[in-house]
């Protein structure tokens, strides 16, 4: 049994032991569970994914003449932002697209530059274009606004996602006899591939599968720096069903996290077109697991093979809202390059680069080593499996 | 045997000019065409692997280079991008000839040009697009 606090005292002294998630499996296998939980410190984690329910909000500072963009319009390189705060905050969402987008009026929409792109471009240092219109007040006068923003010079830039790091996700398929295009990429007709988007063994929430560390207040890495788990993420459901290892079957928990744009890095923050679907961004998510006990470092082993998630039709069934799945495979099973749907044999594609997750892992790692990065206890945990929360779909009532 | 595939750019006065046949009957070289078009400029753009025994296949590129054809390798009109691949893996199962692969250790992908046909498939596909064709 170790505490935080013990295992932050040892960080200060350079005597922290922290492997990551992946490389815990072998040290596991070779040790067993007892010896290693008495060795391993923190075990560190890693997901790099397109993740849509991303944004981040800007303060610009004050014109002068002073504008006030709440109730106005807003746009960053075209983009539109949301402006319905006080007079210069602003909230940019990764999937915005400029107005003049084709969207997918020729189809399939190459989706070039949206929300995600102007983030990255922010954190890369580079100038965005600014326009906004008011309506003018006595004492917001200004009307209109053009200039040139950078992220070095505007008050807060900060990334606010509410919606990170699900835990497991649907492998996606089309039965149908079209090609389709969608969020889990180009699926190809009858059964032509298989698409999925976790880092299994890698993934945060995964190696935690009940909540016991990760929680509301959890420092984290976030888009190359650092972060904090601020809430649990929309559509979190931690009710789902689960195997004997705890971990779930299908989409459960999510959390929403928040940092310091300024410091973020744009090789963990990538804007991302998903042809015939959207912009989006793809982002760099570690989670340290601090090893308090033997059950902790049982869960942050658990190996792509015991891993099962859903798959699911998004030909019919997803886009129609029926339930139902093809059945389950394990992770291990994606990644050997392909897997058994009905009876075909189906080529398998990632949308969450594994190789990437294995370095933020790796980095993370090198932080906590360095005596960089210290561990926080969570103030709130994440609802869990007894909380009763769940994730509900619409309640449509006609209106009149 | 040899079997290479180039990228064949025709000049505007040879665009209507059966150049390939020749290649057929003089040089016994066999073609398999993989993409052609004529540009806007009204250059022609064929992309072709062609097989032959060597000697013959050196002459056919000689023949085509005294016309005026201009030729490159496939492997320098497509190319990834490497600062903008994440090796996430969505294009490995698009790609119809096996150029992208995911190396099972280090879960990389690489992509193996002499493979590619250039169909474009994985262009669109990438998430980050980070697959250029520069014909």
């Amino acid at each position: 049994m170790k505490t935080i606090k013990e295992i932050n005292e040892k960080i200060k002294k350079g005597q922290v032991v922290v492997v990551t998630a992946q490389e815990v499996i072998g040290l596991v296998e070779k040790k067993g569970f007892k010896k290693a939980a008495q060795e391993v410190d923190v075990v560190t984690t890693g997901t790099f994914g397109p993740m849509c329910s991303s944004g981040a909000y800007f303060n610009i500072g004050h014109s002068k003449p002073r504008i006030k963009l709440g109730g106005g319009t807003c746009k960053l390189n075209d983009v539109p932002a949301y402006c319905g705060f006080a007079a210069v905050d602003i909230y940019l969402g990764v999937t915005a697209i400029p107005d003049d987008d084709p969207h997918n009026k020729v189809f399939p929409g190459e989706f070039k530059y949206g929300g995600g792109h102007v983030i990255q471009e922010l954190v890369a240092g580079r100038d965005v274009r600014l326009e906004a219109t008011a309506y003018g007040t006595d004492c917001y006068p200004r009307k209109k606004l053009q200039t040139l923003i950078n992220i070095k010079d505007i008050n807060e830039a900060v990334l606010f996602n509410i919606r990170n790091c699900y835990q497991n996700y649907n492998v996606a398929v089309n039965l149908s006899d079209k090609i389709i295009y969608t969020y889990m990429g180009v699926l190809k007709p009858n059964l032509g591939n298989a698409n999925y988007c976790s880092a299994g063994q890698l993934s945060p929430l995964l190696k935690d599968p009940y909540y016991k560390t990760i929680g509301i207040g959890t420092k984290i890495f976030l888009g190359g720096g650092i972060g904090y788990v601020a809430w649990q993420g929309t559509q979190h459901n931690p009710s789902v069903p689960r195997k004997n290892n705890g971990v779930p079957q299908a989409p459960a928990g999510t959390i929403a996290v928040i940092g310091d744009l300024k410091q973020m890095k744009p090789d963990w923050l990538l804007g991302t077109s998903m042809l015939g679907y959207g912009v989006t961004l793809t982002v760099g998510i570690g989670v340290p697991i601090p090893i308090l006990d033997e059950e902790i470092i049982k869960y942050a082993a658990i190996r792509d093979e015991e891993i099962y998630t859903q798959i699911v039709d998004y030909g019919q069934n997803y886009p129609q809202m029926i339930s139902g799945n093809l059945g389950e495979v394990n992770y291990a099973q994606l990644k050997s390059g392909k897997i058994s749907v009905q009876g075909k044999e189906v080529p398998t594609g990632n949308l969450s680069s594994y190789s990437k997750a294995r370095e933020i892992a790796e980095e993370l790692k090198s932080w906590i080593k360095k005596g960089e990065f210290l561990l926080t206890e969570p103030v709130a945990p994440l609802p869990g499996v007894e909380s009763g929360y769940t994730f509900k779909p619409l309640k449509e009532r006609p209106i009149a | 045997m040899i079997s290479k595939r180039i990228v064949l750019h025709f000049p505007h006065r040879l665009v209507d000019q059966p150049i390939v046949y020749k290649l057929v009957k003089n040089y016994e070289l066999q073609f398999n065409i993989l993409k052609a078009y004529v540009t806007p400029q009204e250059e022609g753009l064929m992309v072709l692997e062609l097989t032959g025994e060597k000697e013959n296949f050196d002459k056919g590129i000689e023949y085509l280079q005294s016309c005026g054809v201009r030729i490159q390798p496939l492997s320098q009109d497509v190319i990834r991008n490497e600062a903008k691949c994440t090796d996430c893996g969505v294009c490995v199962p698009i790609c119809p000839t096996g150029a992208l692969v995911v190396d099972q250790h280090s879960r990389k992908v690489y992509f193996y040009d002499n493979k590619c046909i250039a169909c474009e498939l994985c262009v669109k596909v990438c998430p980050t697009r980070a697959m250029e064709v520069h014909f």
